[in-house]
């Protein structure tokens, strides 16, 4: 039991999670163990993190006060492996123009803000689809993923970090925007890889073998 | 660089089975979702919907299998419409594995549902069914009225309104279907997807009517739709996903390939 490793899916009640954890099944080596859970121990406990999320900032964010894992969450995203998806994602910035307003976690200096595409009308919200990532920097997730691969995404706001040296992609609907950041142990995503057929899968593959350090 | 316009095959589901006779040659059961929805997958599909047709209620838990099935198995994004009638019934849907649900007729017998619904699960799970007939008089503008129980009962509804009183409950995205072009093959509706695709600022996904691999280039370009939906074009391996992105591609349609 003991060489087995544990993936905590972090559940805040946000977001389809059964999806998450199933394809990460998918492709984890053997001895892995996905664990979907609402547990402060589970996140502490996990071998590395994954970190889904759905819905609007303010429910997201109450969700994970109430639930009191916060604290869990943003210890686990700078000492373990933590991939954060969509919501989880965006909830790692200081705060969202979401809902009149929303503080958020704060682990990187940056805001989240809505499209504005007064300048592109053909262009629909919520940016719903199959849109390119472009790998902006080097980085073991991005393993056998070609650059400009098409990746799901379904969001209305996007991130815009202070500190640039942490993207590690970009994605254009209209405005160019950050759709992955990546620091230390943390990788973080705007799109669904759960929902992005190979590509996706590849991106969970890459997380669960990725041993940084 | 920009986003791709999304080919989405529909299932029509009865009791748990695919129904409308699909026809895969290399298939032994073509009457089983699970292996429909995988073969979508492998063609390069966008997404896949599924529409429950069951009639009886105490039968409809079937699909909610049927999607924890595929949604073992498909990795791209799925969406249940049929039968959503309550915020019970969309969780149960989204729980299976579903990413999105549809919602036809509970919206307008009770359109806050559906800002409910949004609410509660978000906007970009909520998918609505808008079922459109043309009903103007000769010599009027062309005007499309909500009918409802597969196209027989008017509502008296205008179909434009609907959709930006849709959006403005918070809906993510809009199915629309023409009740005229529906089974005829001969191409959507491209007036009405067009008037509502410029009248709202969310997707609006073009069905009813698909006949050929043209009429999906259409729908997009002069339809202005996000996406298009089709069934038996796909189900009776007349033509793959595939095919369908290669001409798209070739007019000019950004694509997933």
């Amino acid at each position: 039991m003991s060489d087995q490793k544990l993936i905590t899916v972090v559940d805040y009640g946000m977001g389809n999670l059964r999806s998450v954890a199933k394809a990460a099944e998918q492709v984890a080596p053997t001895n892995t163990r996905i664990l979907i859970s609402q547990k402060s121990e589970d996140i502490e406990d996990a071998d590395a993190v994954i970190f889904p999320g759905q819905g609007a900032a303010k429910a997201c964010m109450q969700a994970l006060q109430t639930s009191g894992i916060d604290h869990a969450v943003v210890k686990a995203a700078s000492e373990k492996p933590f991939l954060g998806i969509c919501m989880g994602l965006q909830v790692l910035m200081t705060d969202s123009s979401e809902n009149q307003g929303v503080d958020c976690l704060n682990l990187f200096e940056g805001h989240v803000k809505a499209f504005d595409l007064h300048d592109y009308p053909e262009l629909k919200i919520p940016h719903m689809g199959w849109n390119q990532i472009h790998q902006t920097q080097a980085h073991p997730l991005w393993h056998q993923i070609p650059q400009d691969s098409r990746f799901y995404f379904v969001h209305s706001y996007f991130i815009e970090p202070e500190d640039t040296s942490i993207i590690s992609g970009t994605t254009t609907h209209g405005t160019t925007f950050t759709s992955v950041v990546a620091h230390n142990h943390l990788f973080a995503i705007q799109a669904h890889p759960e929902k992005s057929a190979q590509v996706g899968l590849q991106l969970f593959k890459n997380f669960l073998n990725w041993n940084p350090q | 660089m920009s986003l791709a316009k999304r080919i989405i095959p529909c299932l029509d589901v009865d009791n748990g089975r695919v129904v409308k006779g699909v026809q895969f040659v290399d298939i032994r059961d073509a009457g089983d979702p699970v292996e429909v929805a995988k073969r979508y997958d492998q063609q390069g599909a966008d997404e896949i919907t599924f529409l429950d047709i069951t009639a009886t209620a105490h039968e409809r838990d079937t699909i909610v299998h049927v999607v924890e099935e595929v949604a073992n198995q498909v990795f791209i994004p799925l969406t249940v419409g049929g039968g959503i009638r309550s915020l019970d019934d969309v969780r149960k849907m989204l729980n299976a594995g579903a990413d999105k649900v549809a919602i036809n007729s509970a919206a307008i017998f009770n359109p806050g549902f559906v800002k409910e619904a949004c609410d509660t699960f978000g906007s970009q799970c909520i998918v609505i069914a808008i079922d459109a007939k043309q009903v103007e008089t000769l010599g009027e503008v062309p005007r499309w009225e909500i009918f409802t129980h597969g196209g027989r009962k008017p509502t008296g509804i205008d179909a434009i309104e609907w959709a930006q009183k849709m959006q403005a409950l918070g809906a993510g995205e809009l199915l629309v279907t023409s009740m005229d072009k529906d089974g005829t093959k001969s191409g959507f509706d491209l007036a009405l997807t067009r008037t509502i695709a410029d009248s709202v600022s969310i997707p609006v996904i073009a069905s009813g009517g698909v006949g050929t691999l043209e009429d999906l280039c259409d729908g997009i370009t002069e339809g202005h739709a996000e996406a298009v939906l089709a069934a038996s074009i796909f189900h009776f391996g007349e033509h793959t996903v595939g095919e369908a992105k290669r001409v798209m591609q070739q007019q000019n349609i950004e694509v997933r390939l």
